[in-house]
């Protein structure tokens, strides 16, 4: 490997030391305020790094990964998402925990794995990164070890991914048989070549797809595997989820992004129909599931299964080759503005939580009156659940604006149609909170105060800054992401 | 720039009323009165500006140049989304009223508001913008950003100082205009997309998407999504039902806003974007537009007489107005479209002042109930007289406003349907009927219920009815005298939207399929 390669994979390698140096930093000295600052610095480093790497991108570096300006931007992306959760896990996790050291280096590792999977160019970097996203995720999820709710969660989240996982690991392994590679760019002409030198190579090929799909569905939450979602979300600790809501789910749908571009998929009209019919049953029955829930987190989890649907309309737009540049902007535009604007409803939630021991503060109950007790968190919340929304002026809506656009390219009308009624259901349960927000007749209930002082509120301005700033000046993003698909 | 100014006067403005808060509860309501007045002097300022005989100049319809006032930026130049605003004699008028309005809307409720006067003022100056914005964007995605924004301000006003079921009142006006709304954003990305299709380039401005012509029947479909969010705006017939619970639910500033100016947004956006833009697909479609628009003013009509509550009857009452203005719209020849655009503005003005009595009523006797009301003219002969004026101005005397428009919308309508404008001036005829009950109710006959509670000074509320003093009746009075220039001189009005019109019907001809005598 040359130099050169090394500075493109900078951002992995400063997250891989760095995972090193804060654990050294733990095993000699134990202490909260010096592990987080420590963590922060990693993140942050890791972000910058990104910046060298781009002048020798795109350049594949092993078989493995590939470093293009997709997998740095996106890379810089997840490391920012990281350290906004470590502002936001630090007040929180040390009310909860004595120790909470090695929960910010389970969070380096887990967005390592974010990182790899943003890299990935190959079945085999895809499956690692996965697993080193989720198995970090299981620690982080069960950290807090004093409650129930989070230990249930993790069990639950660890049983049912592995089984995911497994399934996945099948499906590449048939696929493997089928084609006898794992690049992503060398499996797409070995597929096309397929029934005439396999044997059962047309029965293999849909159940390996079959496989691979039921398991990356239920790493995306997408009906009919959204089970899990629900419990895990309102077990794991606020800013966690938060966490696993947007990296998580973002990572993944980019490998899983890259893999059918590269290795061009869209041929095979079967998978694209499975997708479609997935998208469909998810649009409809996340929005439809959020509307009796009156957990904050429950809601924004079953919103969440109704935004991967919106994704993956995106997914079957990229079929038509005309219109595939747009349909990849539009899944770049779309996972960043769903990043901040998850961060940005979970981090209100984390923050929100303040001082009030161990129960989180996430029932429709609790925002009841925030506008009058806490006036900026109230406007981030509302300004995310706007965006959740898709309503102008906001980073949600240019990004509806692009899916609606992708679809519109490729005239797919059931689609959109499943899209425009998710999203009508989607406004009463989202307006609901507003509403509990702006009620005013429990503003004598007691002051609370929010956790963590003002790292907390400069995170929370500057999330509310970007938020905006996508929706009303998106121009800058637009051009850079046309530029790099 | 002018116009960036006034939206900009709007939005700041309300920006520093939140914050005149802390300083004191009566600045608000001060900023607030000193925005609106500073827009308007903007307005008037840029229009006196141009040079003499614009404004009876005939604008090309399909150049914006030609326009009294055009501003053109980039704004998303990946898809060609621009920042272009404009203004012709139709607009003018429109914001103008909007601007009236809202002064009116901050007036009746200089006593009202308690909790929060900041942000409530704020919140009205920002559906101020947000309208404005809807009259003056051109730019078909900058439309629709003015056209959602404005109801987030609506929807917290309706959900912070609205009355007893205000929770359900405003989630029900937020979803249907919000989800209309959606399908409006899914026709104008075909529209624009049909154009890149065409021409190869991204655009979304009115004037290049004016025109395209459309395969099979996705013009009619595409159509049908703007149809369908301004009629759900306007509200017509089928899609009316959350219009009573908003206007009913809502503070009166809510109400009046609502009525005046927030209905006929969905009036302009059919007049300048929905018919000039699918030409064909309209025409197809203008009977059953016109259908709805006879149901709308009957159905209404009757469902006013049968309500008990004040609030409810007006709103009642809008439905049925706003029919006038669909029929038309659809009817699209001059007469027809000129009283369609005298109705807007007569029906807001006399609309705002039936709810501000509505609200006066409220704050005076807790109730919005007809039944505990009569004989209120005794105590409040001042506001009985407001009161019988705006209720014969609603069902059209001759000699205000509303007559005229809907005797022109008549006139219009009996060229192309003789048999429609039959079953419309039945609507007439049912106004007369709920309007004269509604002050027979109220203000007539003997004291009775909360009414008689009220002016013994026992009962429940022990309070002396108090009748309207100075402030109430300046915006009474200015209402009354915009009201009996409207039905006394309408000329200046007709012949400031008379280019208009014009230009609109070079783009649209008259509708050979349901055209019957040529007037």
């Amino acid at each position: 490997m040359t130099g050169t390669g090394l500075l493109a994979l900078a951002p992995l390698l400063v997250l891989g030391a760095g995972a090193i140096v804060l654990m050294l930093q733990i095993a000699f000295h134990r202490n909260v305020r010096v592990a987080s600052l420590l963590a922060l610095g990693i993140f942050i480093a890791a972000a910058v790094v990104v910046i060298p790497a781009l002048e020798v991108s795109p350049l594949p570096v092993t078989p493995l990964l590939q470093a293009d300006p997709m997998a740095l931007l996106f890379s810089a992306v997840f490391c920012l998402a990281g350290a906004a959760t470590t502002v936001l896990s630090v007040g929180y996790m040390t009310r909860r925990d004595e120790q909470p050291e090695e929960y910010f280096l389970l969070l380096l590792l887990s967005t390592l794995g974010a990182c790899v999977l943003a890299y990935s160019a190959h079945l085999a970097s895809l499956l690692l990164g996965m697993e080193l996203l989720t198995v970090a995720l299981y620690a982080l999820i069960a950290y807090p070890d004093k409650s129930v709710l989070p230990l249930e969660a993790a069990s639950k989240y660890l049983v049912l991914s592995a089984a995911a996982t497994a399934t996945t690991l099948f499906g590449f392994a048939l696929l493997y048989t089928l084609t006898g590679t794992l690049e992503f760019a060398a499996m797409g002409p070995q597929l096309a070549q397929l029934p005439a030198d396999v044997p059962y190579g047309n029965q293999l090929l849909p159940v390996a797809a079959l496989l691979v799909l039921a398991g990356m569905g239920f790493k995306l939450s997408l009906a009919p595997f959204h089970m899990w979602t629900p419990d895990v979300y309102q077990g794991a600790p606020s800013p966690v989820t938060g966490f696993l809501a947007s990296v998580s789910k973002a990572a993944i749908f980019l490998a899983v992004l890259r893999w059918l571009l590269q290795a061009d998929l869209f041929l095979y009209q079967g998978l694209l129909q499975c997708a479609a019919i997935i998208a469909i049953l998810s649009m409809l029955g996340g929005n439809l599931l959020a509307l009796r829930q009156s957990n904050i987190k429950r809601m924004l989890a079953y919103s969440s299964i109704a935004h991967m649907g919106y994704l993956l309309i995106i997914l079957v737009a990229s079929a038509n080759i005309d219109h595939r540049a747009l349909a990849t902007e539009a899944a770049l535009y779309y996972l960043i503005a769903y990043i901040v604007t998850t961060l940005a409803a979970f981090g209100t939630l984390t923050i929100m939580g303040g001082q009030q021991g161990e129960r989180e503060m996430v029932e429709l109950q609790d925002v009841s009156g925030l506008f009058w007790r806490q006036p900026l968190l109230a406007c981030l919340m509302l300004v995310a659940l706007l965006s959740l929304a898709g309503i102008p002026l906001t980073a949600g809506f240019i990004a509806k604006f692009y899916i609606v656009t992708a679809a519109v390219s490729g005239y797919h009308w059931g689609l959109l149609g499943a899209l425009v009624i998710g999203s009508g259901i989607g406004i009463y349960y989202y307006l609901r909170v507003v509403f509990y927000m702006s009620r005013r007749d429990d503003i004598s209930q007691t002051q609370m105060k929010a956790a963590g002082g003002w790292p907390v509120h400069i995170l929370a301005c500057v999330l509310l800054a970007i938020i905006v700033l996508l929706g009303t000046v998106p121009q800058p993003l637009m051009a850079y992401l046309r530029l790099i698909t | 720039m002018s116009l960036v100014f006034l939206l900009l006067i709007l939005l700041l403005g309300g920006l520093l009323a939140w914050l005149a808060e802390r300083v004191s509860t009566e600045l608000p309501r001060w900023v607030a009165l000193a925005s609106i007045v500073t827009a308007l002097l903007v307005l008037l300022y840029s229009v006196s500006g141009l040079p003499a005989g614009s404004l009876q100049a005939l604008p090309d319809p399909t150049s914006g140049s030609s326009w009294l006032i055009h501003l053109q930026r980039d704004w998303m130049p990946r898809f060609g989304i621009g920042f272009e605003l404009a203004l012709d004699g139709l607009s003018l008028l429109l914001i103008v009223l909007t601007l009236v309005l809202g002064l009116i809307a901050v007036a009746s409720s200089w006593v009202e508001i308690e909790f929060k006067p900041g942000l409530f003022h704020a919140n009205i100056l920002w559906t101020l913008a947000g309208v404005s914005g809807v009259f003056l964007a051109l730019d078909l995605l900058l439309f629709f950003l003015f056209w959602e924004v404005m109801l987030i301000p609506m929807y917290l006003l309706i959900a912070i100082w609205g009355h007893e079921n205000k929770a359900y009142a405003a989630m029900k006006f937020f979803i249907f205009t919000q989800v209309s709304g959606l399908l409006m954003l899914l026709s104008i990305i075909a529209l624009a997309w049909q154009g890149y299709v065409a021409s190869g380039n991204f655009s979304f401005s009115y004037f290049a998407l004016l025109g395209l012509s459309f395969e099979g029947s996705l013009g009619f479909w595409v159509m049908l999504g703007f149809f369908l969010a301004f009629t759900v705006k306007l509200p017509a017939f089928p899609f009316h039902s959350w219009l009573p619970d908003a206007h009913t639910q809502a503070p009166t500033a809510g109400s009046v806003l609502l009525a005046g100016i927030l209905l006929k947004t969905g009036a302009y956006g059919l007049l300048r974007f929905c018919i000039p833009l699918f030409p064909e697909a309209s025409q197809q479609f203008a009977p059953v537009a016109l259908g709805l628009g006879a149901a709308g003013v009957i159905y209404g009509a009757v469902l006013a007489f049968a309500q008990t509550d004040f609030k409810r009857l007006v709103a009642y009452s809008s439905v049925s107005h706003m029919g006038f203005v669909l029929l038309g719209l659809y009817a699209w020849n001059t007469l027809a479209l000129q009283g369609a655009i005298v109705q807007m503005l007569a029906h807001g003005l006399s609309t705002a002042a039936l709810f501000m009595l509505a609200g006066a009523l409220q704050q005076r006797l807790h109730s919005r109930d007809m039944r505990q009301m009569g004989g209120l003219w005794q105590s409040m002969p001042r506001m009985g007289a407001c009161a019988l004026f705006f209720a014969v101005a609603s069902l059209g005397l001759p000699g205000l406003g509303n007559f005229v428009a809907e005797f022109l919308v008549l006139l219009g309508l009996f060229a192309v349907n003789p048999w429609l404008t039959a079953v419309a001036a039945l609507g007439l005829i049912s106004a007369a009927i709920y309007s004269l009950w509604m002050i027979q109710q109220t203000f007539q006959g003997a004291l009775q219920g909360s009414s008689a509670d009220a002016a013994s000074g026992s009962g429940e509320h022990p309070r002396l009815l108090q009748d309207f003093g100075g402030r109430e009746m300046t915006t009474m009075a200015a209402m009354m005298i915009a009201l009996l220039w409207l039905g006394l001189y309408p000329q200046p009005l007709l012949d400031l939207a008379l280019p208009v019109v014009e230009s609109l019907q070079a783009l649209v001809a008259a509708n050979p399929s349901i055209v019957g005598v040529i007037p």
